[in-house]
C-alpha cells in the first residue's frame, strides 16, 4: 500500500468511529508499537527527542536504498505519545523517501482525533511527523 | 453521609489530614455509597490502559477546560461533568493521577472553583495503587446518574488572574518551575516549533521551589516538618501572607497550591493559571532574568 492509501484508510478508520471508540483504536496503536531493536536500545544517545511531546518520545529514522525505516521509544506511561508513534509507524515505515516527503504536514490533524485527545495534545504528532521529515531529508541528500 | 477520613499517623500531621487518603484506606472504601473515584492523567490513554476498578475519567483538557475560550467550564458545564460522573454535590470525591499527581491536584482545584466541598487526593498518585499490591482493571465502570446544583464558579477566592498578580506585588509570589525555567534559559533549538512564550524568565520576586520538592521519591507528599522547612524555614513564606503559584499553565502550581493550602494551612492561596504562557507573551509587564528573585515592582 502506499502512502496516500494507508494514509486514506486511517483517516476513514478514525472517521468511522465514535469519539471513545477512536481512543480504543488509539490505544492499539500504542499497544502495537514495535519495541526498539537492541542498536537503539543499548545507543539512546543516537534517537533524537521530540520535545514537543508532553511525555518524552525518542526517533530515529534509518534511510536505505532510498526506503524509510522509522524507529521510536516510549514509555508505556505515554499511551498517547505511543500511539501517535504506532500511527506514524504503520503509514510511513518501509515507503520510499519521496512519498514520505509528500505527505501532509498536518495529516495528523486530518484523523479526527481533536476531540478525543485535544488539539493541543495533537500538535506532539505534527512535531513528530515534522523531525521524522527533516531527518529524512538529511539522510537521503 | 460523609466518608470518615483516613486517619494514617503521617496524615494527621498536615493542617487538613482529611484531604488525602492510602491505597489501603481506598481499597477498604472505594465502594462505600457516597463515594466516586476519579482518574486524571497528563496522559489521555492512560486511564484506558487499566484504572483502578470503578474509578472514572476525567480529562482535564477535553473534560474540565471550556473547548473554545481559554477557561474552565462554566456551571452548567461543571453540573453536566458531574452528572455524568455520578458525582452528586455531597459526594466524597478521591482524585488520583499520574506524574505525581499533578492534574489529579488540578482537577481537585477546579472541584474547589466550584465549592465541592469532599475532595481528596490518593497519596502517591497513580503508581500508589499498584505499589500497594492493588491490580488496575479495563472494566468500564458502572455509573449511577446523579443529580449536581448549577453553581457559579468562585474566580475570586483560589485563582488569580494576571490583573491580580500586578496588584500582588509587594507579597509572595511562587514560581514552582523548574529552575531552567525559572532563571529563563531556553534548551530549544532553532527551526524547532516551541509552544512556550515569547519570552523567558519569571515574574519579578518569585521565589522558586520547582513542584517536585513537595514529594518524595514514591510520589507520597513529604511529611508537614519537611514542606515546612522548604517553604516557610527556606523560603520564609508564612502561612498569614497572601500568595500567589503560578507555573506553565497551571497544572504543577495547582500541585503546590494544594500543598499550602492543606498541608501546610496557608489560608490565602491562589493558582495563576494563566501562568507563563500568559506572563511570558504579555505586552508590557515586568520579567526578571537570572536565579534570583529580583525586585517586586510597584503594584498596579
Amino acid at each position: 500500500m502506499t502512502v496516500t492509501q494507508t494514509a486514506q484508510d486511517l483517516r476513514a478508520d478514525f472517521a468511522a468511529l465514535s469519539v471513545k471508540e477512536r481512543l480504543g483504536l488509539l490505544l492499539e496503536f500504542s499497544e502495537n508499537l514495535p519495541e526498539l531493536p537492541t542498536r537503539y536500545s543499548e545507543h539512546p544517545d543516537l534517537l533524537e527527542r521530540v520535545e514537543e511531546c508532553q511525555s518524552p518520545i525518542f526517533l530515529f529514522v534509518e534511510v536505505a536504498e532510498d526506503k524509510v525505516h522509522l524507529f521510536f521509544s516510549a514509555p508505556p506511561e505515554a499511551p498517547t505519545t505511543r500511539g501517535f508513534a504506532g500511527i506514524l509507524s504503520e503509514l510511513l515505515d518501509g515507503q520510499p523517501v519521496q512519498d514520505v516527503l509528500k505527505l501532509d504536514d498536518d495529516f495528523p490533524s486530518s484523523l479526527s482525533l481533536a476531540e478525543a485527545v485535544s488539539p493541543l495534545r495533537l500538535r506532539g504528532m505534527r512535531a513528530m511527523l515534522a523531525r521524522i521529515k527533516r531527518q529524512v531529508t538529511e539522510k537521503s541528500s | 453521609m460523609p466518608v470518615a477520613p483516613d486517619s494514617l499517623p503521617k496524615f494527621q500531621g498536615y493542617a487538613h489530614p482529611e484531604v488525602l487518603v492510602s491505597a489501603e484506606w481506598l481499597n477498604e472504601h472505594m465502594s462505600d455509597a457516597n463515594i466516586v473515584v476519579v482518574e486524571s492523567d497528563e496522559d489521555v490513554l492512560l486511564y484506558e490502559t487499566g484504572h483502578i476498578p470503578g474509578a472514572v475519567k476525567i480529562d482535564w483538557h477535553t473534560d474540565l477546560n471550556d473547548p473554545v475560550t481559554r477557561d474552565y467550564v462554566d456551571g452548567a458545564g461543571f453540573k453536566s461533568l458531574m452528572e455524568r460522573s455520578g458525582i452528586s454535590r455531597d459526594t466524597t470525591v478521591v482524585i488520583y493521577g499520574d506524574k505525581s499527581n499533578w492534574w489529579a491536584a488540578y482537577a481537585l482545584w477546579v472541584f474547589k472553583l466550584f465549592g465541592h466541598e469532599d475532595v481528596r487526593l490518593l497519596d502517591g498518585a497513580r503508581e500508589a495503587w499498584t505499589n500497594a499490591g492493588f491490580e488496575f482493571t479495563r472494566e468500564e465502570p458502572v455509573v449511577s446518574p446523579s443529580e449536581y446544583p448549577l453553581i457559579n464558579r468562585d474566580d475570586k477566592t483560589i485563582r488569580a488572574f494576571r490583573d491580580d498578580v500586578l496588584a500582588h506585588f509587594g507579597n509572595p509570589l511562587l514560581d514552582i518551575r523548574s529552575p531552567q525555567e525559572y532563571s529563563g534559559e531556553r534548551t530549544h533549538m532553532p527551526d524547532y516549533p516551541d509552544e512556550g512564550a515569547l519570552r523567558s524568565g519569571h515574574i519579578p520576586s518569585a521565589v522558586s521551589v520547582p513542584w517536585a520538592r513537595a514529594v518524595n521519591e514514591d510520589q507520597t507528599f513529604k511529611s508537614r516538618e519537611e514542606l515546612a522547612a522548604i517553604y516557610e524555614g527556606e523560603k520564609g513564606l508564612q502561612p498569614g501572607q497572601p500568595v500567589i503559584a503560578y507555573c506553565r499553565i497551571g497544572e504543577r502550581s495547582s500541585h503546590s497550591w494544594f500543598v499550602l493550602k492543606y498541608l501546610l494551612g496557608f489560608e490565602n492561596v491562589r493558582n495563576y493559571d494563566g501562568s507563563w504562557t500568559e506572563w511570558g507573551s504579555l505586552v508590557g509587564v515586568p520579567i526578571v532574568k537570572g536565579s534570583e528573585p529580583g525586585l517586586a515592582p510597584a503594584p498596579r
